[in-house]
């Protein structure tokens, strides 16, 4: 744990959520805590099918907790809402909107105007890297580039909390990587606090300050690693692989 | 390079069945046959002689293609906007569409021209007849489309826009709406070629001008030249329609296409 005394930002406290299934209830997460300081970059590491999306939607505000408490800025998540961006899986771009389209799309609904909102958007598409790329649709976007607008549209907003839900899952290998480093150089030059679901052990070293090892469905907490090797990470550091074989070996034993 | 290659062929194509029909055509009517139907030849002449200059019956095919025209497009058009703002409603919220579905239900399988008699008896013979019976053709396919266009909203896109702030009714007019354009846009196609066949049937009950009349008036003067004049005009006039229509999509719907 950082020793400054940070700002903290989310709060979840004894957070449970089930659904109903044909068979009865299905309990995906159980008393699951978390507390995320300012600025911190945390990454939920589980199995697949462990509940990772849904404590992002529970976050997120798609989804309310059946037990529990969920506090974002000092304030209980009762839906979504701008303080809150989420970057999607499937990346969910408006595919009738262009890159500049979607980007400032959160500040036209807050009714911007057009001038000032095409200015900050403009800033976010520079920061994902997308400049000369503003009038194009998602159709004619590669996976890689789409969430690179995904991202930029969700800072867009400025929330508090960025949540992301394996934004990286669907990319080819190649791609994955070069994203992990882009999203990170753009981490580090407009700081957030995220929360960042992967089923990737690597992708969480790489990237997080804090990585919290979920159980098996119901997804609780099992085990937290502070992260403290300086960035840019090396995935052949020593420290790197060990610390990969240590958490690999004790999410093996959820299985 | 290549798709210059495939426009040429299919260009030749068209060209080479189009003049094989008119071959095959000319021939059949060669026999006995030619009594009771003409050859392209005097079909073609006609429709090129009255398009401008000569009259069928009280003016010029072209002004024949435009009464048709305008009857059309005044029940389409009014058809769509109601059809797109009921069919939005219904997919948007479960309330109307518990009120109106079930009304919906029973009339849009009634073909348009079984209003004829009722429209006749409630609004006369005059042009509110005829444009009522459009309405209702573009009217029921454009609304069914709208509906089950807006009912199938990706929920993500709904997500995706309510962590960018929107409300309630931005979700229906920045989301529900463009991601209903596709749907609407097939809806507007069928309704065009049933708005096409609902006039002439008016026209053919009662008119005195326009596609429909053309081919009545042909019937009781046993002018079989008029009548195929007149089928020729409507295939031609259907095909230009719906070659405007396919432009006015791909501009619309530019961001649901790839290769555009």
């Amino acid at each position: 744990m950082p020793v400054e005394q940070k700002r903290q930002l989310i709060t979840c406290t004894n957070v449970t959520k089930s659904f109903k299934v044909p068979e009865g209830v299905h309990p995906v997460v159980r008393d699951f805590n978390l507390k995320a300081q300012e600025n911190e970059f945390i990454c939920l590491f589980g199995p697949g099918q462990c509940g990772k999306t849904t404590l992002i939607n529970l976050i997120a505000g798609f989804e309310l907790p059946d037990e529990g408490g969920i506090l974002v800025g000092g304030k209980p998540v009762t839906g979504p809402g701008p303080e809150r961006g989420v970057v999607f899986q499937n990346i969910t771009l408006f595919p009738w909107l262009t890159v500049m389209g979607n980007v400032e799309y959160g500040l036209k609904m807050a009714g911007v105007p057009k001038k000032g909102r095409q200015r900050r958007a403009q800033r976010y598409i520079d920061l994902v890297g997308l400049q000369g790329f503003e009038h194009t649709y998602p159709v004619k976007l590669s996976g890689g580039m789409r969430q690179r607008v995904g991202i930029a549209r969700a800072y867009c907003i400025e929330p508090q909390v960025m949540l992301m839900d394996e934004p990286f899952g669907a990319l080819d290998a190649q791609t994955r990587y070069l994203m992990q480093e882009e999203l990170q150089r753009i981490w580090q030059s407009e700081k957030r606090t995220v929360i960042f679901v992967t089923n990737n052990i690597e992708e969480a070293i790489y990237l997080a300050d804090r990585i919290i090892v979920l159980s098996n469905c119901p997804a609780t907490v099992k085990e937290e690693y502070v992260v403290g090797m300086p960035r840019p990470r090396k995935y052949t550091a020593p420290e790197f692989l060990s610390l990969r074989k240590e958490i690999t070996d004790i999410v093996d034993k959820t299985l | 390079m290549k798709k210059k290659h495939i426009n040429a062929m299919e260009w030749s194509c068209a060209v080479a069945s189009i003049f094989a029909f008119l071959c095959l055509w000319h021939l059949g009517v060669k026999g006995d046959l030619g009594r009771l139907m003409p050859g392209p030849g005097p079909v073609i002449r006609m429709f090129l002689e009255t398009l401008f200059g000569g009259r069928i019956g009280s003016c010029t095919m072209a002004v024949h293609i435009l009464y048709s025209l305008a009857r059309v497009m005044a029940g389409y058009f009014l058809g769509a906007a109601a059809g797109v703002v009921l069919g939005l409603a219904m997919g948007w919220s479960r309330l109307v569409e518990a009120v109106f579905s079930p009304l919906f239900r029973i009339i849009r399988p009634i073909p348009p021209i079984a209003w004829i008699p009722i429209s006749i008896i409630w609004i006369g013979l005059g042009e509110d007849a005829k444009i009522f019976l459009i309405f209702l053709a573009s009217f029921c396919n454009v609304t069914l489309n709208a509906w089950s266009g807006a009912k199938s909203v990706d929920g993500d896109y709904l997500r995706a826009a309510q962590m960018l702030g929107a409300g309630k009714g931005q979700l229906l007019f920045t989301v529900v709406l463009p991601a209903t354009v596709p749907s609407i846009f097939a809806g507007l196609q069928v309704a065009l070629s049933s708005c096409w066949a609902t006039v002439l049937a008016a026209e053919m009950v009662r008119s005195s001008e326009g596609l429909g009349w053309i081919i009545i008036a042909g019937m009781n003067n046993n002018d079989m030249v008029q009548i195929m004049t007149g089928i020729l005009a409507i295939g031609f006039v259907g095909m230009l329609l719906s070659m405007i229509f396919r432009k006015v999509e791909t501009r619309l719907c530019r961001w649901n296409k790839s290769d555009s």
